[in-house]
Order: C-alpha cells, then structure tokens, then sequence
C-alpha cells in the first residue's frame, strides 16, 4: 500500500480492510478457489468421518472396481482400496506438507531479507548473493537429491520444500525494507521518538505484509506441486499412506486395467495448485490493484 | 564491458563451487553414507564394506575426498560409476543430445506461442481473450507435469495411437521417427513455459505500450504493426532474455520429470535411476552439468541485456 493510500485512509477514517474484501470478492476464480480449498480442507480434516471407507482396507474380490460400481464412488485401485477414502486421508499429507512449507519460506525468507536489508554492508551483499545463487539452482534436482536420503516424514518433506523455495520471500523482504527505510513516514516516526523495533513491528512489517502475503499464498501452490512430483517419484510419503502424488506412481502400468487411477488424484493435486493460485492473484489485485498488469 | 563480464563470470563461478559443496556435503553426511545400499544386505559383510570404502577412497576424511573428486571434475576424470564401472564421463555425455533436444525444441515451441499470445493479450487489454489466456496460463502453471504427460500417453499413445507411448526413435527410423517420438514429450514439456512466457510477454508489452517513444512511433506515421513489432517488442527484447535466463531452472526441472514419464534417455531419467541404486559419481556429475547449464544460462542472458541495454552495465560496473 502507497503512502498516499495510508493518507487517504487516514483522512476518511475507514480501515483499508474493507476495499480490500471488496475487490477480493470481485475476482472471481480467486473466490472458487476459496471454495475449493475450503471443501478439500473439510475432505481432508474430516476423512476419518466422512470417509465412505477405511483408506488401507484391502478388497480382492473389487480391485480395479470403475467409479459409481461396486459401492465405490470414484473406484477402486489394484489392491481394492477405495479411491475417494484415500484421496482424502492423502490430502491429510499434501495440504499439510504444502502449509508447512510455505511457513518454512515465511521464516527463513524473512529472516535473511530482513537481516540483510537491516545490517547493510558485506552481510547484506554475502547474504543477497546467496539468495540469489540458491534462485538460479534447479531445485528439482536439489530436492530429489536430499529426498533420496532422507527417511520422508512430514516434517523433513515441509523443511526439505521450504529450504529450497525461501529466496522470493527473502528479495520482496529484501527489497520492501530498503524502500522504506528511506520513505518520509519512517523518518516522521522516528523522530517522534518511535523505538526501533515499534517501527519495524507497526511501520514495516504491515506495509511489507501484502506482497509477502501473496507470495506465500502461491508458495504453497508451489509446495503442494513439488510434494507431488517428490510423491510421484517414490521419494515422498511412503505407501501404504497415500499422498497425492504416491497415488499416481502405478498409474501408467495400470492404464491397461483402469485408466481412472490416473485421474482423480491428478486432479485433486490440479484444483488445490490452481486455487491457492487463483487466491494468491486475487489477493493481489484486492491489495494493489496497481499489481494487475505485473506477471 | 570487459569488467562486467570478468565480474559476472567469476560470480557464477563461485555458485558452481557452491552447488558442489552443498551436493558434496549431502551425500556424504546423508545416514549410512553412499554405502548405505550395502548395509542393509545380508550377504555383504563388515569387511566386504570395509574393502569397498578403501577401494574408492571413502575411508580418507571429506575435504580430501572433496579436493579429489573436484580437481578430478575440472580435468575430466569423473570417476567410475558405482554399477557397472564404465566411466561417468561417457555415461553422462552419451545422454546430452537427447535432454538438449527436448529442451531446445520445448523451448522454441514455448516461445513462439508464449510471445505471440502474451502480444495481443497486452494490446486487447482486459479482453475476453486476455483474461481467458490468463486463465489458461494460471491452470497450465498448476497441472502437475508428469500428471499431464500421464494423460496425453493414455489419450494420444493408448486411446488414438497417434504417437508411441515413450523412448527417443524406434532404433532403426530416420529423422520422421525422431520427430514423431519427440512430439508428445515437447508439448507437455513446453505448456509450463508457455504460460510463462505469454505471462511475462503480457506486462512488459503493457509497460512498453504506455512509453512516450511508442506515442512518437505512432505520431510519425508508422503502421500499428511497425509500431507494435518494430518498437514496441524490441523494447520487449531485454526482459525477454532476462525471462529465459530465469526460466533455465524450471527448463531443467521440467525435463527431468519428463524425460521420466516419456523414458526419454536423457540426463534427468538418468539421475532418477542413479538416485535409486545411489550411485554416487554419476549422481554428482548430472547435478554438477545441470547447474553449469544454468549458471552458463543465466551469465549469458546477463551479457546480452549488458551488450543491448548500456545502461545495465553501467549501473553494475
């Protein structure tokens, strides 16, 4: 938010808040995203109530079953286990790791913006250089390689994504504070006689708070699609619990059989990647229209 | 210039010393070592270990291992592959061509369409094909690549029959062959970076179409299409390379998952099989070569926005 827009806000005494859940709610795939995501959340949290069936419950005599036969809403996969279950139990997994991991690039992202932007000198420009170098490398590569060596777990899968997926937050912290620190309405409070860490706390950190906020939002995006290709690979979450990704894994020897356990669970990964980044564009176009026109 | 370049080139040096230290350090500090595939074998022993580890020095301490393995990588010797013993060097070289193929194909593709798209989005701003190629860019970026190739094998390969399921040729056709293998694996490669592409395209042509000297293009008579191709997206040209630069990451990410689905013999199929026996030096090299395409990537789009743009270098310098 500009200056000018904190002025004006001042100036009608209106919290910014409320234009801001206004444009929100205009955008509308950002507002099916939310939904999305909400009804995934629900699946996911509630799937041991809502679950038509235990997600490990083996089913000889119906491996393979088609969607809608059988009892099995969307199918049955080659030990026959019911789909729907274990799409949601896996959405347990993916959505947490995704969340987990977007908190990992929040705090290392921050961390080391703000530290370097804060001290200045050669720990800014060690620390930059690094950021940027860690930009440049294929963090495919680089997550494939640690994932083969370390026992997949929650944690290590959120720690191993968010390590290597900090640096954007870093720069627009990084960057925001360097602008600000020089911006007139910091120079006022601190002649007011404002302590350092208040303006960093009320001055700072809610004017760095919107792009930061759309960056972690399409972080997680980001996180829930590497967790899946890390899945997929064999690298994630071990079977017999499902993930996403780990559901797809025999998808192309089982085409001959049922083409359909390839489906569904790519598409779940789909929808929740396109609604956190649905949510991330709308709250950028809700809180700086400006940013429309950026890529 | 010379000085940029100098700077520049010692920079992405100094990342390829880093990117080996980190992929150096991992390995070795990863649980049971590069041996742990061994430990769990009933029928190896202690000693057998023992005899393995001297045999390739992984009893000596890690920063002369390091010093070894690196000077090794600069002059060429990259060591034996832990299965099989062939040389890492020809392993590696030999799947070159077939990973730069699909990249270098992908990446045409992706920016013929990406650019083309991202043009006209920008001059019918806030047009119903604006936002329907927004749309479409925001759902390409979140598919899930290998999910999509699994789709187009079942549908184009399993369903239609009009492209084979995966590989590079045949083994016997000619150039029709190759090209009817490499179609299938360049498209799902190259949608990431077309909407990428058509993204970025779009908002630098927005910034480009506001300027004053497109106004005097306009002004002085010029056509709408010389103003547009002319001016307008050689202005373009800067944030462009700089975009393909960026793009070399997700280029490389991209391929390996790719190369995986299409069992297409190329460097990223083979990574995910050394990952699997962990076969360290082929493991390391792939990694080393994929960052030094990067790095040589990025420092090359520097210097052509340094050599078109002065006033980059300057700022540098």
């Amino acid at each position: 938010m500009s200056e000018l827009a904190v002025e004006a806000a001042m100036i009608v005494g209106a919290t910014p808040g409320r234009g801001v859940a206004r444009r929100f709610l205009r955008h509308r795939l950002a507002v099916l995203g939310v939904v999305l995501i909400a009804l995934l959340a629900v699946g996911a949290i509630g799937a041991a109530w809502l679950a038509p069936a235990d997600p490990d419950d083996i089913d000889i005599a119906n491996r393979y079953a088609r969607p809608l036969t059988e009892g099995h809403v969307l199918g049955a996969d080659d030990l026959g286990r019911d789909v729907l279950s274990r799409l949601m139990f896996a959405g347990r997994i993916s959505l947490s790791v995704g969340i987990a991991a977007m908190l990992v690039t929040l705090v290392v992202g921050f961390a080391v913006g703000a530290f370097a932007a804060y001290h200045g000198g050669w720990r800014d420009t060690v620390l930059m250089r690094l950021t940027d170098m860690m930009l440049c490398f294929p963090s495919v590569f680089l997550l494939l390689f640690v994932a083969a060596f370390v026992p997949p777990t929650l944690v290590s899968l959120a720690l191993m994504i968010g390590l290597t997926c900090w640096m954007e937050i870093a720069r627009i912290v990084h960057a925001q504070i360097q602008a600000l620190r020089d911006a007139d309405f910091i120079a006022a409070a601190r002649m007011a006689g404002a302590p350092s860490w208040r303006i960093v706390l009320r001055q700072i950190l809610p004017n760095t708070l919107a792009p930061i906020l759309v960056a972690a939002t399409l972080n997680t995006a980001n996180a829930i699609l590497l967790e899946s290709y890390i899945s997929f690979l064999g690298y994630g979450i071990q079977p017999p619990a499902a993930s996403w990704g780990n559901m797809l894994t025999n998808a192309q020897s089982d085409f001959e059989v049922d083409p359909w356990l390839a489906v569904f669970p790519g598409l779940a990964i789909t929808l929740a990647v396109a609604s956190f980044n649905f949510i991330g564009d709308g709250l950028r176009d809700a809180l700086d229209p400006r940013l429309r026109d950026r890529a | 210039m010379l000085r940029y370049v100098v700077r520049r080139a010692g920079q992405a040096a100094l990342l390829l010393l880093g990117v080996s230290v980190i992929g150096f350090a991992l390995m070795h500090l990863a649980p049971g070592g590069p041996l742990a595939l061994y430990t769990i074998n009933p029928t190896v022993t202690a000693q057998d270990i023992e005899r393995v580890k001297h045999q390739f020095g992984l009893d000596q301490p890690m920063y002369v291992q390091y010093v070894k393995w690196a000077s090794g990588m600069l002059t060429g010797h990259w060591g034996y592959s832990f299965f099989g013993g062939r040389p890492v060097a020809a392993i590696v070289l030999e799947r070159v061509p077939a990973t730069l193929e699909l990249m270098a194909s992908s990446m045409a593709l992706a920016l013929l369409i990406g650019v083309a798209t991202g043009v006209l989005a920008a001059v019918r701003r806030n047009s119903l094909f604006d936002y329907a190629t927004a749309t479409m860019a925001m759902v390409a970026l979140s598919l899930p690549t290998f999910w999509f190739g699994l789709l187009g094998i079942y549908l184009f390969a399993q369903v239609l029959g009009w492209v084979p399921a995966g590989g590079i040729s045949s083994g016997h056709g000619g150039l029709l062959d190759r090209l009817h293998h490499l179609l299938l694996p360049m498209l799902v490669l190259a949608l990431v970076l077309v909407a990428q592409w058509s993204r970025y395209t779009r908002s630098a042509m927005i910034d480009i179409l506001s300027q004053d000297f497109m106004r005097t293009a306009r002004a002085k008579g010029l056509s709408g299409r010389r103003v547009l191709l002319g001016h307008g997206l050689r202005a373009a040209l800067v944030p462009l390379i700089t975009l393909a630069g960026l793009q070399l990451p997700m280029l490389v990410g991209g391929a390996l998952v790719t190369e995986t689905v299409f069992s297409w013999p190329g460097m990223g199929n083979l990574f995910v099989s050394a990952l699997g026996t962990r076969d360290y030096p082929v493991l390391m090299a792939v990694l080393m070569l994929g960052a030094l395409l990067v790095v040589v990537g990025n420092l090359l789009a520097d210097l052509a926005v340094a050599a078109i743009d002065p006033r980059i270098k300057v700022a540098y310098v």
